[in-house]
């Protein structure tokens, strides 16, 4: 188990930069979650570290050793992949078993045939197969031993593969994407599966994902990436409430956040479709602001901070119900709102009502802008959350 | 869902059940029908002319024949030239199959490795697939020839004595053995190099992160079984063409020197249209395809339990 530190790592293919200078420090026992959109450079990433890919820039150090020079298995990481990869052509146990019998015997004990004259190697193949047997027993897979891949459920493929992951008593996991092949209700499962597996081996992961249901679930902390770049790390919290940019508000949250042309005012005052709302902020590098607003956050009413949108359609969620409306000043924008099942539909045009804290207000580049809020009550909730 | 079918059924089907089997039965009969037919025509009916003809002694251009029963089977069993013919084909093939396999396994691994020279190292690997057996056979003659050829200059040059590859009883076979494999290294290689493309780039980084970063670990762990459904048809295809040689032996040798090239399919062909005994050709042409039957069958038994799909 080890922490690890990535420092300016630089990637290109060809002409395209695919990762520009990531700084990335990994806690020892950490649960780290990349998430980005799909060719943001996770996958990239995640093989820079493992040395399946080289970088052009930057170096990896994995408990506080530069790896930079290392082969794949001398890393001492475990990588499990998207479509698992396991050896199709081998039996579970000999899946599991790979990796060590692959360290501990040497290459004359693993030829065919040959390796039968050693006779070393019956010992270690038995103390190989105890370990196997412990790694297989935490993971509930010894029952299909002798079955091959082929004859396995996605999620006991997925078990076979951190199996064989495990086995080695690795310095960390990397996991691309592991859980994106299953069905919705065993993702799930395996969601639970894995954040217990990492709270009782508790080493150090990473781990890939474009869900950011997954990220937010599972994870100590998240990277949010885009285009090669983190875009914001933080604990899940942290990403949710305080989005450092219009990308990362627009990735982390479902359904997505609203996102409202607005502009400041003469007294820095933000004023939204015409309205004035009791929001101020002090250093915006130009008047066009974004305002965004949750779905939660918003509801059906009045108050000082309300759009007026025409309303369109309803998603039923079963314990809750998604609204869909189109802002009246520009129908081109949808609007969403999160209620409750036992709200009343609305018909026509509704002003949608948010709380000033509620609101995360981003420049004309995107970023986020620290807002003052004059109300009082807002402020002595904003002074409470700073407490804390 | 088989609720829906259970509703649409009895309105779709208007015709009685069994009236609507008559009608499936007659269009499977009807696709199947022109396959049918031509397999008859190409092959079973030719097969089945050819085990009449055995039993008779009929001779090419013969107004009569008598049936003879079993007896061209035991002039073939005790035929030295025939012996010696079944002696060389399989000494041929015992050296073109590991051959052809392996070096074209070999070609195509070094090949699939190469990223920008792959295609120029494909055509040339492939050509010799492309050109005619007889032009390439005279090409041979003139390479081995004793005193001009390249191949003894070459030899000479080393230090080595002249050799006659083609005159030499021993070396004859080898000879035409590395010729054969020359002509199917390209066309396996092609084979082989499908399928090295259809191994997952997933499983080669799997067993570099776990540990076998050898490359006879990658070899053995994943390159060779995953290939495994290509050896076993490389093998097959390589061993019946093997098992059919007969251009080179014509255009070469012609048996020669003294029977020692004679090989079977060589043997047929003299038979049946140098001395027209059809008969005894017939009976030849059956021992032949006993012999590929056999070896067919047992290469795909054994291998097939040892292959992983
Ligand atoms: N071997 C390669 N050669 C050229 N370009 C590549 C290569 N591998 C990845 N790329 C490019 O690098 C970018 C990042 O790829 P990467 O696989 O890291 O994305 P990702 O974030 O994992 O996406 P996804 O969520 O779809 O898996 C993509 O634009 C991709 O086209
Ligand atoms: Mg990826």
């Amino acid at each position: 188990m080890a922490g690890l530190t990535l420092r300016g790592i630089h990637k290109a293919f060809g002409d395209t930069s695919v990762l520009n200078n990531i700084d990335l420090d990994i806690a020892d026992g950490e649960f780290l979650t990349l998430v980005g959109p799909s060719g943001c450079g996770k996958s990239t990433l995640l093989r820079i570290i493992a040395g399946l890919e080289s970088q052009d820039r930057g170096s990896v150090s994995i408990g506080g050793s530069s790896v930079d020079h290392l082969r794949p298995h001398e890393r001492r990481i475990a990588m499990v992949f998207q479509n698992y990869a396991l050896y199709p052509h081998m039996s579970v146990f000999d899946n599991i078993a790979l990796p060590l019998t692959m360290t501990r015997l040497n290459l004359f004990e693993r030829l065919p045939l040959l390796r039968h004259l050693s006779s070393r190697r019956r010992r270690v193949m038995g103390e190989i197969a105890r370990e196997v047997r412990a790694v297989a027993e935490q993971l509930r897979i010894e029952t299909f031993f002798h079955r091959r891949p082929g004859q396995l459920s996605g999620g006991q493929r997925q078990r076979v593969a951190l199996g064989r992951a495990m086995v080695r008593h690795p310095q960390a996991f990397l996991m691309d994407e592991p859980l994106s092949n299953l069905d919705a209700k065993l993702r799930v499962h395996m969601r639970g599966e894995l954040t217990e597996l990492h709270a009782r081996l508790g080493v150090t992961m990473i781990y890939v994902t474009h869900d950011q249901i997954e990220a937010m679930t599972m994870s100590d902390r998240i990277a949010v990436m885009d285009h090669g770049d983190i875009l914001q790390l933080g604990t899940p919290a942290d990403v949710y409430e305080r989005p450092a940019t219009t990308a990362v508000a627009q990735f982390i949250g479902s359904p997505a956040i609203n996102l409202f042309p607005a502009h400041v005012g003469p007294s820095g005052q933000v004023e939204l479709l015409g309205r004035t709302l009791p929001i101020h902020v002090h250093n915006a590098p130009t008047p066009e602001l974004t305002v965004g607003v949750r779905p939660e956050a918003m509801r059906i009413g009045g108050g000082p901070c309300v759009v007026t949108c025409r309303f369109r359609r309803r998603e039923n969620l079963g314990s809750e119900s998604i609204l869909h409306f189109d802002l009246v000043a520009s129908p081109e924008v949808a609007v969403l709102c999160r209620v409750d099942n036992n709200m009343p539909i609305p018909d026509g045009e509704v002003t949608l009502a948010f709380k000033p804290r509620d609101c995360h207000v981003f420049d004309h580049n995107g970023r986020r802008i620290e807002i003052e809020s004059r109300m009082a009550a807002s402020r002595g909730v904003r002074r409470a959350s700073e407490v804390r | 869902m088989n609720a829906i079918i259970a509703e649409i059924t009895p309105l779709a089907a208007a015709p009685p059940a069994s009236r609507q089997r008559w009608i499936e039965r007659f269009a499977g009969l009807g696709f199947a029908a022109p396959a049918f037919i031509l397999l008859v025509l190409t092959n079973l009916a030719p097969l089945a002319a050819l085990a009449f003809l055995s039993f008779t002694n009929y001779e090419l251009g013969a107004l009569d024949f008598s049936f003879v029963g079993l007896k061209n089977f035991g002039t073939a069993l005790q035929d030295p030239v025939i012996r010696r013919s079944i002696t060389n084909t399989l000494l041929y093939v015992a050296i073109v199959v590991p051959g052809g396999v392996l070096i074209s396994l070999l070609v195509a691994i070094l090949i699939h490795q190469r990223k920008r020279t792959r295609s120029l190292y494909e055509v040339i690997y492939f050509l010799p697939v492309t050109s005619t057996l007889i032009a390439m056979a005279t090409m041979w003659q003139f390479l081995l020839h004793p005193t001009l050829g390249l191949i003894n200059q070459v030899l000479k040059g080393l230090g080595f004595a002249e050799t006659a590859f083609l005159s030499e009883p021993r070396l004859v076979i080898p000879t035409l053995a590395a010729i054969g494999i020359w002509q199917l290294v390209g066309f396996n290689m092609v084979l082989f190099l499908a399928g090295l493309s259809a191994i997952p780039r997933d499983l080669y980084e799997a067993v570099d992160i776990d540990g076998a970063s050898h490359p006879i670990d990658r070899f053995l762990k994943v390159t060779w079984p995953m290939l495994g459904p290509t050896t076993m048809f490389v093998t097959v295809t390589t061993f019946i063409t093997a098992f059919k040689i007969f251009d080179t032996v014509a255009v070469m040798t012609r048996g020669g020197p003294g029977g020692a090239s004679e090989v079977l399919l060589y043997a047929i062909y003299l038979e049946g249209f140098q001395y027209f005994h059809m008969s005894y050709a017939a009976t030849l042409t059956l021992v032949f395809l006993a012999f590929t039957l056999v070896f067919s069958v047992l290469q795909t038994f054994v291998l097939d339990r040892r292959v992983h799909y």
